[in-house]
């Protein structure tokens, strides 16, 4: 694994991760590039979000360290950043105008709510591609429903539920 | 002057980064005491204005930070605005990352990775629900949410395919009139 590949893989998922980064960046880890697996990509994921600050860019750091060290961590950033960086500074200069078309509100209408599909649906491939458990599957429904039913505030369901899973989950194997 | 701008933007955002447990969306309401009620930065109406075109754009939900450095200082707010709120998350994340990894093949720390995945899981859940909430309860959007859901669960094409299927497909009910 080269710098420059991390780059491209993290540019790829900066640039197309509409509606969130989550789904385009397993589809990038674990289907196109194969740096993990479903289990080791959720498994990171999962420590992603219990650590302080943008899950993403977390994931980004974590990896590029490992398969290149620190510049490895510090490219993968850069490439996950750049691409949404010169796009939102576009928008930005010049929203007035895409606001206004019905087409664009149309299209950002459409992507926003296949984005959330998006998100749903890999969770549910993430759930199908690792061993069965049925601890995990409950474990999982509690994460939902504490963060999309109930609301809770997330530093509460990650003190509650990470140590809930580190002492059910792993016990079992 | 401009200089204390900046360092003012570095140093207010570094010390949002590290409240940022669960993704950037979580830190907006102190965001926004901070930027407009405390300092006068922008008013509420730009902040709204600032938000809703960073959630239009690709890549994570924390460059909402850079914009408010744009919209404040130009390029230099925007790196500025970009090193504060990812400066002490990252080196946070690099250092817990590697104090794992010296403890290697450790029994517990394999336990602790199959542990955290069902937070993985129910939260990336959770936020597909809610965006979908958010965005529109209309019967349109709820079957390209679910379309796109089924496709991604199912499939194993690029989930942009769904994304862009949506888009194309609102633009077309958008020209009929069906939106």
């Amino acid at each position: 694994m080269r710098r420059i590949d991390l780059f491209l893989g993290f540019f790829k998922m900066g640039a197309l991760g509409f509606g969130g980064t989550g789904p385009i960046m397993r589809a990038v880890i674990v289907d196109d590039c194969r740096w993990l697996d479903d289990a080791e990509f959720a498994g990171l994921l999962g420590l992603c979000q219990a650590l302080p600050g943008a899950n993403t860019c977390n994931f980004a750091v974590i990896l590029g360290d490992r398969f290149c060290g620190a510049g490895g961590a510090a490219m993968a950033l850069l490439g996950l950043l750049l691409a949404p960086l010169a796009i939102l500074v576009t928008l930005a200069s010049f929203f007035a105008v895409f606001a206004a078309n019905a087409d664009v509100r149309a299209a950002l209408f459409g992507a926003s709510a296949a984005g959330a599909g998006l998100a749903i649906g890999t969770a549910l491939k993430m759930a199908r591609n690792i061993p069965r458990d049925p601890v995990l599957i409950v474990l999982s429904g509690a994460a939902f429903a504490a963060a999309a039913l109930l609301r809770l505030p997330l530093p509460a369901i990650i003190a509650v539920l990470a140590p809930a899973g580190f002492l059910l989950v792993g016990a079992r194997r | 002057m401009k200089d204390d701008l900046l360092v003012q933007i570095f140093l207010r955002f570094a010390g949002i980064s590290l409240l940022a447990v669960g993704g950037a969306v979580a830190t907006l309401p102190e965001a926004e005491r901070q930027i407009v009620s405390q300092l006068h930065w922008l008013t509420p109406e730009q902040f709204a204005q600032t938000f809703a075109i960073a959630q239009t754009s690709p890549g994570p939900n924390v460059i909402v930070y850079s914009l408010f450095g744009w919209k404040l200082a130009g390029l230099a707010g925007l790196i500025a605005a970009t090193l504060g709120v990812l400066g002490p998350s990252s080196l946070l994340a690099f250092g817990v990352a590697r104090v794992m990894r010296r403890a290697g093949e450790a029994a517990w720390l394999a336990r602790l990775k199959q542990g955290l995945t069902p937070l993985a899981i129910g939260l990336m859940a959770a936020s597909g629900y809610l965006l979908a909430r958010a965005a529109d309860s209309g019967i349109f959007a709820i079957l390209v949410t679910v379309a796109s859901s089924a496709f991604v669960a199912f499939s194993s094409r690029s989930p942009l395919w769904a994304m862009a299927a949506g888009a194309a497909l609102s633009v077309i009910a958008g020209r009929a009139g069906w939106l």
